[in-house]
């Protein structure tokens, strides 16, 4: 059965809401076989622009390639003081370093990390590696095959980001850093 | 001079105890570095080395004083630093090529090192940023249906009379002649199925029958189960279907 876009709209934000990851336009597409994916990607459109402009508590939002369905952090107060939640706990300066060197520099062994830092990074790696920020994702074909280190979609999850494109360029922090001086 | 004292002999306690403080992943020598230059507001592009060095190695001192272990990479941002200083206070070298009067100036590699060092710090603000701002959204709590319990079947009370009568089959095939055995009342048969749930979770249902002496006993067993059936004390399922009827405490 071939639905109009209308139809498909709701099917995809009852989707989006029980899932517990974000949603990949392809998982869509299995479920709903029939449908093209310019349909879905149309419908999935649509069903942002509609339920993003309502001024609701939710947001859908795109996250790690799919789509996920949040909270508005504007109402983060309110939402806590119910939950009864402290804020949880976050990364310190030196792991959020360490993240930035391998977000940006990518794949990264870990004296390539030590020579941008000027210090030691291995404990921040290590946490970094525990939470699932960063995977290894090769070695690198020099001597004593080092290992490399990326990004996961964890990562991207974790700071709301689209993908890797959305993060800003390095030239721009120049700038920041240019101007303090 | 008192003061002296007391910090001297904090520090030698603090070593008499082996304490040493690690400093590995917080601050290093680069984060000292641009701490000193915003400090002193001093131009990236011009870096009073002679005064830099002499706070670096001030700095370096201090931190040997009150026992924090100084990593090698403090030591060789020292020895850069007195090196680029040197170089400064040689006069240009006479022989050089004139030609190269634009001569490199020898703080540059450094610069660039703490430009670079500062880029990511400020990409680690817009991380930290970030992650504040995940901080406070939330998804929808995950259901607690999605992975539950293993997909069983509840028995019927035809699966369980079929069940009964496939043991009483066996009983009487296997014994030739009945012995007389003990009288088992029903409810001294429900005290001890409950007292075996307490330290099972689940047992198969052909095991209550298995020690069984006689017919009899066969159906005060029987009847005994199915009293805790109607009592919800106990369920039987198939963990799928002609399995072997299992029995476990609780209501479904």
């Amino acid at each position: 059965m071939i639905m109009e876009v209308d139809e498909l709209q709701p099917i995809l934000e009852a989707i989006i809401y029980v899932a517990d990851q974000p949603v990949k336009p392809d998982q869509l597409k299995e479920v709903l076989p029939n449908e093209s994916f310019d349909k879905i990607e149309l419908a999935l459109t649509r069903l942002m622009n509609d339920f993003n402009s309502r001024p609701g508590g939710m947001i859908i939002r795109e996250v790690a390639g799919g789509l996920r369905m949040t909270t508005r952090p504007e109402y983060h107060e309110h939402v806590r003081a119910y939950l009864k939640t402290k804020p949880s706990a976050k990364l310190s300066m030196a792991s959020l370093e360490t993240l930035a060197v391998i977000a940006y520099k990518q794949p990264v062994t870990l004296a390539e990390i030590l020579a941008i830092r000027g210090k030691k990074s291995s404990t921040a790696l290590s946490t970094l590696l525990e939470k699932k920020l960063v995977s290894i994702v090769g070695r690198k074909p020099v001597v004593g095959r080092p290992i490399l280190y990326g990004t996961s979609r964890e990562f991207l999850i974790h700071f709301g980001l689209k993908d890797l494109s959305e993060l800003p360029t390095l030239e721009e922090f120049a700038e920041i850093a240019g101007e303090r001086f | 001079m008192e003061n002296n004292e007391v910090l001297d002999s904090r520090t030698d306690s603090a070593n008499s105890l082996a304490i040493t403080i690690r400093l590995d992943g917080f601050e290093g020598p680069l984060d000292l570095l641009l701490h000193l230059l915003k400090r002193e507001e001093i131009d990236i592009w011009n870096i009073p080395i002679a005064r830099i060095t002499e706070q670096y190695l001030e700095y370096l001192q201090l931190m040997k004083d009150l026992n924090i272990n100084v990593a090698g990479e403090w030591l060789v941002m020292a020895a850069t630093l007195i090196h680029i200083k040197s170089r400064l206070l040689l006069p240009p070298d006479p022989v050089a090529a004139p030609a190269e009067e634009a001569q490199e100036d020898p703080r540059t590699e450094l610069v660039y090192q703490l430009l670079e060092h500062q880029k990511f710090k400020n990409a680690a603000q817009m991380l930290y940023t970030r992650e504040e701002v995940e901080n406070a959204v939330w998804i929808r709590p995950p259901g607690e249906i999605l992975d539950g319990e293993p997909d069983v079947i509840a028995v019927t009370l035809w699966d369980l009379l079929r069940a009964f009568h496939d043991i009483v089959k066996r009983f009487e095939a296997d014994r030739a002649m009945e012995l007389g055995g003990e009288e088992v009342s029903i409810e001294e048969k429900i005290v001890e199925v409950r007292r075996l749930l307490l330290v099972h979770d689940s047992l198969l249902f052909s095991s209550f029958f298995a020690r069984s002496a006689s017919k009899r006993h066969l159906i005060v067993t029987f009847l005994a189960l199915l009293e805790l059936v109607r009592l919800h004390e106990i369920w039987l399922y198939q963990e799928r279907a002609f399995a072997e009827i299992q029995i476990s405490k609780g209501k479904r």
